[in-house]
């Protein structure tokens, strides 16, 4: 089933004018109402009467995550705060967390988007969906239940955490579809599991995950074990949020709502765009964003861009699964984590060495993050000469930490000097995960 | 009234508790009494020993986390005089934080932190409890 065949189905040529003729609306857009854009277009000697076509976008200044940090909070905003209807917030690479405000038209485009990727699942009215990405600031949540509520079917909004009640929940009103991080998704499937409840007395039938990097064999896995076929979702806050891409039943890459979203593949070295087939960093420009659209954002992301027509009938442009980043970003049950925002809070204490080591595991299917940090020997003091004050230097970080990355952190503290140093570049994060 | 105690953050890892008792050694300083408050990630080594202040440069200078802190040390030789002692801190409301004992030619010797030292302090010297001095220690044979 196909939500919108006008836009899915559409001819190559009619995408291209309609992303031409969005592209150009969008950069006087943003040229009139974000001071940001208009500098940087005035500095490339350009106003929006250079914009006619699709292919003039080689010609406009990319936005980095950085930009976003700078622009800190609505700099990069373009409506005017009464028309945006919703915030959500993303993790920033420093402290300073990304804002991104919606307004009511955006909220509508992407419950669309959100309800083309359901229908490409097979979810409908006669579904019971249960969404169980985090509520909150975080866009996984809210964007899928909207998607859900449009589509029809009825929404079960379980969030994440309290596992068992949602295991019972699943069994008792025969909840058919779940959206989740594929991590949470097998971890789902061992408390059931450990709860008695089988296969055969569930009706999940359909899964939407996505949020973190995943591969074929934890698909295979989450597929025998919840009985339920599972697609990739794609998206990001700064863009949107889930519902930039989604797999269609072929299972062969993931179609971009790319009227919405336009998609490039580029060189992150020499920033020089790249041809379809080629891997490289992608980078989405929003077509119709109000709240707070984004020119060339670089996802960091690494991919490549599917030429051709897919045989369920989508005309749109394919994504490649992730296959890594090209910073150092780490993603943990879901959520951004960047060395960077362990190293600020570390240095932000005074009694730790400005030293630092972020070991990553998934422990039970559940990603965990343990940060070793080394106390700096001139101010190991008498005061802590008792496990309890040292417990208490080692909670104050792990609260810091916390506040900072949204996720629980384990704090191992070490003597001085015995986090290993390396030549050149340090070695900041071990990454026992095994994704690839 | 106090004697100088060594502490030292120890990971527990097979080797740590060596590097710092090899330090020790080359300095030639004494340990008289020793104690590890263990827990599942770390451990704190307190150490009494002849000449504290060298043994803390030594270890200082060696990179090991090691604090100087200051402990009570009184003698008590009689059964029971344990329970005695420390409940005249109790009615005095003060928390004992840790403490260790040990022998040294026949005497007893408790060692000891609390939450408030002026207030152990007094207590000492109402109840007229046998403070013991380092130099009393060194005495090897």
């Amino acid at each position: 089933m196909i939500w919108n065949p006008n836009k899915e189905c559409m001819s190559r040529d009619e995408m291209s004018a309609l992303q031409g003729k969005r592209l150009h609306k969008i950069v006087e857009y943003v040229y009139h109402n974000v001071p940001f854009y208009r500098h940087k277009l005035q500095e490339m000697d350009l106003t929006p009467d250079d914009i006619r076509t699709i292919d003039d976008i080689v010609k406009l200044p990319f936005t980095t995550k950085k930009d976003l940090r700078d622009n800190y909070p609505f700099g990069l905003q373009a409506a005017p705060q009464s028309q945006i209807i919703r915030i959500h917030a993303s993790s920033g690479t420093t402290g300073n967390p990304t804002i991104v405000g919606y307004t009511r038209k955006d909220i509508g485009v992407w419950s669309e988007c959100m309800a083309r990727c359901l229908t490409a699942y097979g979810v409908g009215k006669e579904d019971i969906f249960s969404v169980a990405y985090g509520y909150g600031l975080f866009t996984g949540g809210l964007g899928a239940h909207n998607g859900v509520e449009m589509v029809g079917a009825s929404v079960v909004p379980a969030s994440t955490g309290n596992t068992e009640k949602h295991a019972r929940l699943i069994r008792d009103l025969g909840i058919t579809g779940i959206a989740c991080t594929p991590s949470y998704a097998l971890y789902l499937a061992e408390t059931m599991e450990k709860m008695g409840i089988t296969k055969d007395q569930i009706k999940l039938r359909v899964g939407a995950f996505g949020a973190e990097p995943w591969t074929e064999k934890m698909r295979e896995e989450i597929q025998e074990r919840l009985g339920l076929k599972g697609f990739n979702i794609y998206g990001l806050s700064e863009v949107m949020g889930p519902s930039v891409s989604y797999e269609c039943q072929e299972q062969h890459g993931s179609h971009i709502n790319e009227d919405h979203f336009y998609p490039e593949i580029i060189n992150p070295v020499t920033l020089e765009p790249l041809p379809k087939g080629q891997s490289g960093e992608l980078v989405f420009t929003t077509l119709t964003k109000e709240g707070m659209p984004v020119i060339r954002y670089r996802t960091r992301d690494l991919c490549s861009l599917m030429a051709g027509e897919c045989s369920c009938g989508r005309t749109s442009v394919r994504m490649t699964p992730i296959t890594g980043r090209s910073d150092d970003m780490l993603i943990i049950r879901g959520i951004n984590v960047f060395p960077s925002q362990v190293e600020s809070v570390v240095l932000s204490m005074k009694e730790f060495a400005p030293r630092y080591l972020l070991v990553v595991d998934r422990i039970n299917n559940l990603d965990t993050l343990q940060v070793q940090v080394e106390l700096r020997q001139e101010y190991f003091t008498a005061t802590f000469d008792t496990p309890a004050a040292i417990d208490e230097l080692q909670k104050k970080l792990a609260a810091k930490l916390k506040s900072v990355l949204s996720i629980g952190v384990k704090v191992q503290l070490k003597a001085p000097n015995s986090i290993e140093r390396s030549q050149g570049k340090s070695v900041r994060v071990i990454d026992n995960r095994n994704l690839k | 009234m106090t004697v100088k105690q060594l502490s030292i953050f120890l990971e527990n890892r097979s080797g740590t508790l060596t590097k710092v008792l090899d330090i020790m050694k080359e300095t030639g300083v004494r340990i008289i009494a020793s104690s590890i408050a263990d827990t599942a990630e770390y451990g704190l080594f307190r150490i009494i020993c002849s000449d504290p202040q060298k043994a803390f440069e030594a270890l200082s200078d060696a990179g090991v986390a090691v604090a100087l802190s200051d402990v009570f040390a009184i003698e008590l030789n009689r059964p029971g005089q344990v329970a005695d002692s420390i409940k005249y801190f109790s009615d005095a409301e003060l928390s004992i934080i840790y403490m260790y004992s040990f022998l040294f030619h026949g005497r007893g010797i408790l060692i000891f932190r609390t939450d408030n030292a002026e207030g152990a302090a007094e207590v000492i010297r109402r109840e007229n409890l046998k403070v013991v001095a380092v130099s009393e220690l060194t005495d090897c044979e």
